[in-house]
């Protein structure tokens, strides 16, 4: 056997996890993403008292893949005059930034890519960043005013809502102590307190800034149908606008998966330390088993029988995946795999929830204007991060050098917070309320 | 060999990034490049170990720098077609000196080996698994042997973010306000 | 790590294309960044050295670099631009206005 095939062999041996889980990573979230728009256009006619998807598969559960095709297929429209290197690489580096950032996180206790690298969060949260370059790139290479100007815009948000966000992660890096996305976790299972009750405001700003990070309503100005057409997104046809898109909704995944880790304890289940309430353990089974019970109790409500034959089907995929869920309890030898199966249970959960909360606020607050968005993040959210990181600095060294105990102090700092958020938001509505006493007073149509 | 794939893999890139970089008509192109010197160069530092300077390269000069230069490129793009240069022998004259130059130092390191002592040639560092962790190690001693130099460094970038503002922010509205 | 002649060539490589870039080409945009690339070349030497002695400073010298390098973008871009305003031109050679 030649030197290289042995060093490949080793390499092979040694990084088998990383390169299994990387593979599952890039086959698994282009599906997830485009199951996310469907789940986002059912969710939507939920709240819209309508239906929603329904002719292409049972239930519209097909309409992600006749998407996909009918992207591919699609006719690849290019610009006159456009700059064609740019035009070409820009899709690819907004989603090449979200794929890589995904790198370094942990899906759970077990499935990761890079295992555990110094400066975890970091990593995730700069690279994730390129993906500016892809959007500025784009909308300049695609030569229209459309597009530069949803760029233009586009990232304006997207660099100083990047502030906001950093800061408010640094007040939960600070309770935390470090950058190691495994540590971050362990030491909230340690604290039996999960940050987002340590540091509900950091969590909050964080929650607004990564919406405006995504480009998600109520900041989605850059690409509103109604104002820049698709904005920097305009002259994309077919699989490059598909790259775009996948990349958007890569990095919903990752924010989501960066507050995860950071706000809501990452992979452990709520109470992980309290002893009598470990029969929650068992709760990715019964979740399982009760979904398969309810599709099986509409299956037998369903007027046609393709579609009571599909709720069969979904209840004997629930019902198989309780199954694969159970096994370790049953088989002794396989007792290993429990953690990472209930971790990255608890892990998806909590991400799915944080996704639903973006979709929800889509659906029910109205688009910011774009001066209103660069008031609202450079005038409140970036002084209010500064404080906040201020305030969670000087809880941690009330209890360090004074004694006190760490939730009086976090308690303490956070009504102070709160009380410079109140001040922020009354400076605003002044500011508000004189802009409009002066259109007021400067309109003589008014009564 | 893992280290020395790496190393080649980003040095090349580098290397060729740099040299496309300098010779595109298109400044647009020209940023492109450079972006991608700067990534393969974040790259080495992180082959060195040095993780904290890896996304810190990242976050400020691709996220910030490269973004700043393409916005200013995008804001001053002229159509003019590019006529030749006056001075007909500057390329030539540039890469000569930079020959010699190149030639000089290399000259320098070459004669290094013959000294006692020279490790510049020698593959050997500490082991990987008695390095410190990286961001615990650059944060101790630069908040408590260069806090000073830290300090001066965040005064100097609101002196440079005020300054550029007022440069760019142009006359009329800065007698407005 | 490799050796340490690696990255000094390495360096040697980048900081002559800077040169030669900062020389020779007329667009004052591609000067700047030619500009940054040499500061990079001397980050990569500061940071192996600092490896190579197991000194941190040295990557507390390169992170210094960095911040000063953006400052210096941050200024520069905006001379180009207040420049740009009133001249029309970014090329070195037409901004020509002290030559007597």
């Amino acid at each position: 056997m030649s030197p290289t095939t042995q060093a490949v062999l080793q390499f092979l041996q040694a990084y088998w996890v990383e390169l299994v889980c990387g593979v599952v990573i890039v086959a698994a979230v282009p599906l997830v993403a485009g199951y996310a728009v469907l789940v986002e256009r059912k969710l939507m006619a939920d709240m819209q008292a309508r239906l929603g998807p329904m002719r292409v598969g049972p239930h519209g559960l097909l309409q992600p893949i006749a998407d996909a095709v009918k992207l591919l297929i699609k006719e690849d429209i290019i610009p006159r005059d456009a700059d064609m290197l740019i035009f070409w690489f820009a899709p690819v580096i907004s989603m090449v930034a979200a794929l890589t950032s995904m790198g370094a996180l942990y899906f759970g206790p077990a499935f990761r890519v890079a295992n555990d690298i110094n400066v975890g969060i970091l990593f995730v949260v700069g690279v994730s960043s390129l993906g500016f370059l892809g959007i500025i790139l784009g909308g300049w290479a695609s030569n229209s005013h459309y597009s530069i100007l949803g760029a233009v815009r586009s990232t304006a948000q997207l660099i100083s809502y990047e502030t906001a966000g950093g800061l408010a992660m640094v007040s939960a890096l600070l309770l935390a102590g470090t950058f190691k996305i495994r540590a971050i976790v362990e030491v909230q299972s340690q604290n039996q307190v999960w940050f987002i009750f340590l540091a509900p405001v950091g969590f909050f700003m964080y929650l607004v800034a990564s919406i405006a990070e995504t480009n998600r309503a109520p900041f989605d100005l850059p690409e509103a149908e109604s104002e820049l057409v698709a904005g920097y997104m305009t002259e994309y046809s077919g699989f490059r606008w598909a790259l775009y898109f996948l990349g958007e909704y890569a990095n919903m995944i990752v924010v989501a998966s960066v507050a995860t880790t950071l706000f809501l304890g990452g992979w452990l289940r709520p109470f992980s330390n309290v002893r009598w309430l470990s029969w929650l353990d068992f709760s990715p089974v019964l979740v399982l088993v009760a979904l398969g019970v309810y599709c099986l109790y509409r299956a037998g409500k369903q007027p046609v029988k393709v579609q009571s034959g599909f709720m069969w089907a979904v209840a004997l995929g629930c019902f198989a995946v309780a199954a694969l869920f159970l096994t370790p309890w049953i088989f002794s030898p396989l007792r290993f795999a429990l953690p990472g199966l209930n971790g990255a249970f608890w892990f998806l959960l909590k991400v799915s929830a944080y996704i639903y909360m973006f979709m929800w606020l889509r659906f029910t607050l109205p688009r910011y204007r774009f001066d209103q968005l660069m008031h609202l993040g450079w005038y409140i959210l970036i002084p209010l991060a500064i404080v906040n990181v201020f305030s969670v600095g000087l809880a941690l060294l009330l209890e360090m050098e004074f004694g006190w105990n760490r939730w009086l102090a976090l308690i303490v700092t956070t009504i102070l917070t709160l009380g410079v958020a109140a001040y922020l938001v009354h400076l605003n509505d002044k500011r508000g309320a004189a802009a409009s006493a002066a259109v007021v007073a400067s309109d003589s149509y008014a009564g | 060999m893992l280290d020395s794939i790496v190393f080649y893999f980003f040095a090349g890139i580098a290397v060729l990034s740099a040299a496309l970089m300098v010779t595109r008509r298109n400044v647009m192109h020209s940023a492109v490049f450079l972006v991608t010197t700067l990534l393969s160069i974040a790259g080495i530092f992180l082959q060195l170990r040095a993780e904290f300077l890896f996304v810190t390269q990242i976050i400020v000069y691709v996220g910030g720098i490269m973004v700043l230069f393409i916005f200013v490129i995008m804001l001053v793009r002229l159509d003019v077609p590019l006529h030749q240069m006056r001075f007909r022998f500057q390329r030539l004259v540039a890469l000569l000196v930079a020959f010699a130059l190149g030639v000089e130092v290399l000259v320098i390191l070459l004669l290094a080996r013959k000294l006692p002592g020279a490790g510049l040639f020698v593959q050997s560092t500490a082991p990987v698994s008695k390095l410190p962790p990286n961001s615990e190690e650059l944060s101790r001693t630069l908040f408590s042997n260069y806090l000073l130099p830290f300090e001066i460094a965040s005064v100097l970038l609101l002196v440079a973010m005020v300054g550029a503002v007022v440069m760019a922010k142009g006359r009329k509205r800065a007698d407005e306000s | 790590m490799m050796s340490p002649a690696h990255y000094l060539f390495l360096s040697l490589a980048l900081f002559l294309i800077g040169c030669v870039g900062v020389v020779t080409r007329r667009n004052v945009i591609v000067v700047l960044m030619s500009i940054e690339l040499i500061l990079n070349a001397v980050n990569i030497n500061l940071v192996m050295f600092s490896r190579v002695f197991g000194d941190v400073a040295g990557q507390v010298f390169a992170l210094f670099i960095i911040a000063d390098a953006a400052a210096e973008a941050a200024v520069g871009l905006g001379i180009i631009i207040a420049f740009f305003r009133n001249r029309e031109t970014v090329m070195t050679d037409e901004m020509d206005l002290l030559k007597w």
